[in-house]
């Protein structure tokens, strides 16, 4: 029997004032905060559905991003960003047993190359003590070495941020959405929101791809369309624009001449600055840079871009080691004009905003989830918490990270964990047919890479790409020629007749 | 855990893992096993379906399955020699104890006196090239494409550009127009190709097919599905020239950028790596840097013909085989084999030599096409043995043969050389 | 009388000789490059009638494998290839297949034979 926490509709024609849901909540947008919402919602005695226009969750900013839980001295004081994003850093480190978080607590550092560089140092410093978090500590030269020896030997020194974090963002979402779904919430897929409906100025539902949705409130976490969907309601309290981050990824034997952890240079206006970070799975990273732009869909990585953060990642470390390249990509910031986190209720009664969330996004979600909860209590008096709770989510079967008795076990339950389809990753065919039929499962190519990692090493799936793409024929039940990459119209392969035979 | 121990264990059921096991039996080895990924055995070859093969080591030009099957009816009738499919390694310990697992045994740890490392070589990626630009389905690695439409059945898509010269390049855009493809062109960075002439003739000028070389790809288009390319000439740094710009409308990108030795099982035993072939560094019997751990084949320096792959498999058979039977003096000198003038790599990187000397074959790439050359072999400053070679090309491996009588003279160091000028 | 030179590369084995060929008044009267006598052959039937060795697929059913690899037996006329290439698509074969069996018969009326480049056993 199939788990689907994805539910696909099957739409015949529709008249507008059909429902083909009736819920108390939709939120709009399967990112980490959206899905991190659903999460704190399905606490509660209602009726909740996430709808996301992919065909996978986490598919725009969550999915690229530094996968950094910060500590949180980089906001201004009192801010939305600062006050979430502290308050998100201590529920992560509640939350990771019971959602089965992929985390490592390797602590940040933000290093100095001037004088001039640890005087900001001493603001953040002070900063990070007035937002609250704990530990945080002035680090010289040698201290900082001694933590990240192949940094150039003439850096200053650093701030030292112990409670910072290097988490699995795709992960994360995926925890969250799963365990709404265990407990009563749906995720629908495929499902775009086309407007907002209101009857006067109150909410009544959503328009989508797949129909209406009646519903007394909405939660737009709608990504870089936030805008967008709230105009939709009549609603021009902000505007998103994109600032594009590019990256570039290493392979796994390259971190050792890189960095153990999470390495920031000192901050500029407008971003955190280009990183070198060593991720929770152990590939080395270096970006990323910030442009703004105009285009909401532009995600191309450029020469341009990739040279500024070798030149930047080359001012704290002597030897980038490009040869170990295995991948690059970019991701786009959701950036409001209003310069901070927009969490408050809409213009228009029952829409409740959670936008603008660009980092410390990924770090502050579980407390957006909660302040939007609270933002819903001020309007519904009827938020009762359900007794029964299921908090745990079950964690999935990593072959390559059981010992050998473990391994040993799970084959002889299950042959196909004896298969191995992704070599670089050591990532089996058990644990494949596993990431497609659980909860949220994975319906594309790129949706088991995510969640399986098989694809992700130093072939970059050039072995195994096109046995995980006969497996999903398999296990879904379609011709490989609809498996898809990614997105709707991104099918692989295509039949041998098809070739010219018109001709 | 299953526990198993065989004489010798190969890893690897490709050309060269079948060679080494053909040639250990031959030698007198007993108990061998053959450890293969895939669910039948041959390799690549299995997906190389045209023809060239085999006309050195069979007398016989074959294909890749044709010569594939040449090897495996050497072994398959043979008691001595085990073969284990749908079975991968996960590891190999410095005691020698191979972790593996299969979907019917489950996890193994198989204890081998001899191992030989036949693992061949991966393709490099967009990635490892940061070729920038989105990224939408459509583009492929040229083996991975060739796996799908020769043994999967299904095309890449329909409008193709080829990156990269090489003879898996070539060979991909000669099968996609079989298959009533549209291959638009291949590109080449190099100011020359990198395949076999044969390969230019009857698979870019047989089908009109344009090769553009000094040419690179600068951006990716598409959002799901590739649409087209930017493709720009690029200046004798390989860097991209401003103002020649052009785009190529496709639906498919084939990358043949280049092959790396699958060496994951190499690191993991600390063997010691040759920084310009990415595989372990190996004396003249194949042996690595670990006592009892031979390899052979592409795992070691990336081969262009089948046929010296399965020669120098051969070498690494015989002697696992005659180690295992105790029949190796072990009282040998060391000479560092280095490249010198106008080469880039030679093979074996080192000799182990008794003071019978022992016939050797050198394995070796040029840095750049040359023409009219002579291939020298100096022991210390004098010549011990000259070759001339009317044309030399990086993409042709060159191979030359030291009689024990020559190697006796070798002192601690050997170096192979072009010299240019009067032939 | 019209003499021609064309400079091409062999291809009957991977050396690929560059060779020179003298072609008068349609006839090839002198090669050099080549370094055996195969090229000096090869020379002469590409100017005058060149011909290919075509390798494929062919869809198969109830093996080991869904595609069974195939190969001319003999070289075919180089402008009938696309076309022979496209015929084979039309071709289902049924396991088990022993390496050189026939497969398409002379394929296109051209007097050579497709044959199976290797066995293909039946699936279990």
């Amino acid at each position: 029997m199939l788990e689907l926490g994805f539910r696909e509709i099957d739409v015949g024609g529709y008249d507008s004032m059909d429902f083909i849901r009736e819920m108390d909540v939709v939120v709009i947008g399967g990112g980490v905060t959206g899905t991190a919402i659903l999460r704190e919602l399905s606490k509660y005695v209602l009726n909740c559905v996430l709808v996301e226009k992919e065909p996978d969750l986490a598919l725009g900013t969550t999915k690229a991003n530094s996968a950094i839980i910060h500590s949180g001295f980089d906001a201004p004081y009192g801010s939305n960003k600062a006050l979430t994003n502290v308050r998100g850093n201590r529920l992560y480190h509640e939350l990771q047993d019971q959602l089965g978080l992929d985390i490592k607590w390797l602590g940040s550092l933000v290093v100095a190359v001037n004088d001039e560089e640890m005087d900001t140092l001493h603001d953040l410093l002070a900063r990070g003590i007035k937002n609250g978090v704990k530990n945080l500590e002035i680090l010289d030269r040698e201290a900082t070495l001694a933590k990240e020896p192949n940094l150039k030997k003439d850096i200053k020194g650093s701030l030292w941020a112990p409670t910072a974090g290097v988490c699995w963002p795709f992960g994360v979402a995926l925890s969250f959405a799963r365990c709404a779904v265990q407990n009563g919430a749906e995720v629908l897929t495929n499902c775009a929101v086309k407007k907002i409906l209101l009857e006067g100025d109150s909410v009544i539902g959503v328009e989508t791809s797949l129909g209406n949705i009646k519903a007394k409130y909405v939660i737009n976490a709608a990504g870089l369309a936030a805008d967008t969907v709230a105009r939709t309601a009549g609603d021009n309290s902000f505007a998103i624009h994109p600032r594009k981050g590019e990256y570039i990824l290493f392979d796994k034997t390259a971190s050792a001449a890189l960095v153990n952890g999470i390495v920031f240079p000192t901050p500029t206006k407008t971003s955190k600055g280009i990183l070198i970070c060593t991720t929770v799975h152990g590939n080395t990273f270096i970006g990323p840079n910030a442009h703004d732009q105009e285009d909401k869909i532009d995600k191309a990585t450029t020469i341009m871009g990739m040279n500024e953060i070798i030149a930047s990642s080359q001012k704290l470390i002597d030897k980038i080691p490009l040869g170990k390249a295995i991948t690059e990509f970019s991701g786009l910031r959701a950036v409001s004009d209003t310069g901070d986190f927009i969490i408050r209720q809409g213009t228009v009664k029952g829409l409740i905003h959670a936008a603008g969330i660009q980092s410390p996004g990924l770090s502050a979600a579980p407390a957006i989830a909660e302040e939007v909860v609270e933002l819903l209590r001020d309007v519904e008096t009827n938020l009762v918490l359900k007794g029964n709770f299921k908090a745990i989510v079950p964690k999935r079967k990593v072959f390559t990270d059981l010992k050998k008795q473990e391994q040993s076990k799970l084959c002889s339950e299950n042959k196909l964990y004896g298969r191995i389809i992704c070599r670089c990753e050591t990532v089996s065919e058990g644990e494949i047919v596993d990431a497609i039929h659980e909860t949220c499962g994975a319906r594309t190519l790129d949706g088991v890479k995510r969640r399986t990692r098989a694809g992700m090493g130093r072939c970059q799936g050039g072995f195994c790409g096109p046995k995980v793409t006969q497996i999903l024929a398999r296990e879904l039940n379609i011709p490989i020629t609809e498996v898809l990459k990614e997105g709707v119209a991104s099918a692989m392969f295509y039949e041998k007749e098809t070739a010219g035979e018109d001709a | 855990m299953k526990e198993l121990e065989y004489d010798i264990v190969v890893v690897g059921g490709g050309p060269a893992g079948l060679s080494a096991a053909y040639s250990a039996y031959k030698n007198g080895g007993k108990n061998i096993l053959i450890i293969e990924r895939d669910l039948e055995l041959g390799g690549i070859l299995q997906q190389c379906i045209h023809n060239g093969f085999g006309l050195h080591h069979f007398k016989e030009e074959l294909t890749g399955p044709g010569y594939a099957q040449r090897c495996i009816e050497l072994i398959a009738d043979k008691p001595e020699i085990i073969t284990m499919v749908d079975t991968m390694v996960l590891e190999i310990t410095t005691e020698k104890n191979i972790i593996a697992v299969s979907p019917e045994q489950g996890l193994m740890n198989i204890k081998g006196k001899a191992i030989i490392l036949a693992m061949g070589c991966r393709e490099r990626t967009r990635g490892a090239i940061r070729i920038p630009g989105d990224r939408p389905a459509g583009v492929f690695t040229a083996g991975a494409a060739q796996r799908m439409v020769n043994m999967v059945g299904y095309l890449p898509g329909h409008k193709v550009v080829i990156l990269g010269s090489g003879d898996i390049g070539l060979i991909m855009a000669r099968r996609m127009s079989l298959e009533g493809c549209k291959v638009q062109a291949v590109l080449e960075i190099c100011p020359f190709s990198n395949g076999l002439t044969r390969n230019i003739v009857q698979c870019l000028q047989d089908y009109d097919i344009p090769l553009y070389l000094s040419h690179t790809i600068t951006k990716i288009h598409g959002k799901d599905r590739l649409t087209g390319i930017t493709v720009s000439k690029v200046n004798d740094k390989m860097q991209p020239i401003a103002g020649t710009e052009f785009e190529i409308e496709c639906d498919t990108l084939l990358l043949s950028v280049g092959l790396i030795p699958e060496n994951e099982l190499s690191l993991g035993m600390h063997l010691e790596m040759h920084p310009l072939t990415s595989g372990p560094v190996v004396n003249q019997r194949r042996t690595t840097s670990l006592p009892g751990v031979y390899a052979a084949g592409n795992v070691v320096h990336v081969h262009d013909l089948v046929d010296f792959v399965s020669e120098e498999a051969e070498i690494a058979g015989k002697f696992a085989a005659l180690e295992v039977q105790g029949k190796l003096s072990m009282d040998l000198r060391q000479v560092e084999v280095k490249p010198g003038d106008g080469i880039r790599t030679c093979v074996p990187q080192k000799l182990s030599l008794s003071a019978d000397g022992e016939a050797v074959k050198l394995f070796m790439r040029v840095l750049a096409p040359e023409r009219s050359v002579k291939l020298e072999v100096l022991s210390g400053s004098e010549i011990i043995m000259k070759k001339v070679l009317p044309v030399a090309k990086p993409s042709e491996m060159i191979a030359l043969e030291l009689s024990a009588e020559k190697t006796k003279l070798i002192g601690s160091e050997l170096i192979v050389r072009l010299s240019r000028g009067v032939v | 009388m019209t003499v021609e030179t064309r400079t091409m590369n062999c291809i009957t084995c991977p050396m690929g000789c560059e060779m020179t060929v003298t072609i008068e008044n349609g006839v090839v009267t002198n090669v050099v490059g080549n370094t055996c006598p195969r090229g000096k052959k090869y020379a002469e039937v590409e100017v005058t009638a060149p011909k290919r060795m075509l390798t494929s697929t062919v869809k198969i059913t109830g093996g080991v494998l869904p595609l069974l690899p195939v190969v001319s037996q003999g070289p075919l006329p180089k402008e009938s290839i696309l076309d022979c290439a496209k015929e084979l698509r039309k071709i289902t074969a049924e396991a088990p297949i022993v390496a050189g069996q026939v497969i398409c018969g002379n394929i296109l009326g051209l007097g050579v034979n497709i044959i199976a480049s290797r066995d293909l056993p039946k699936a279990k």
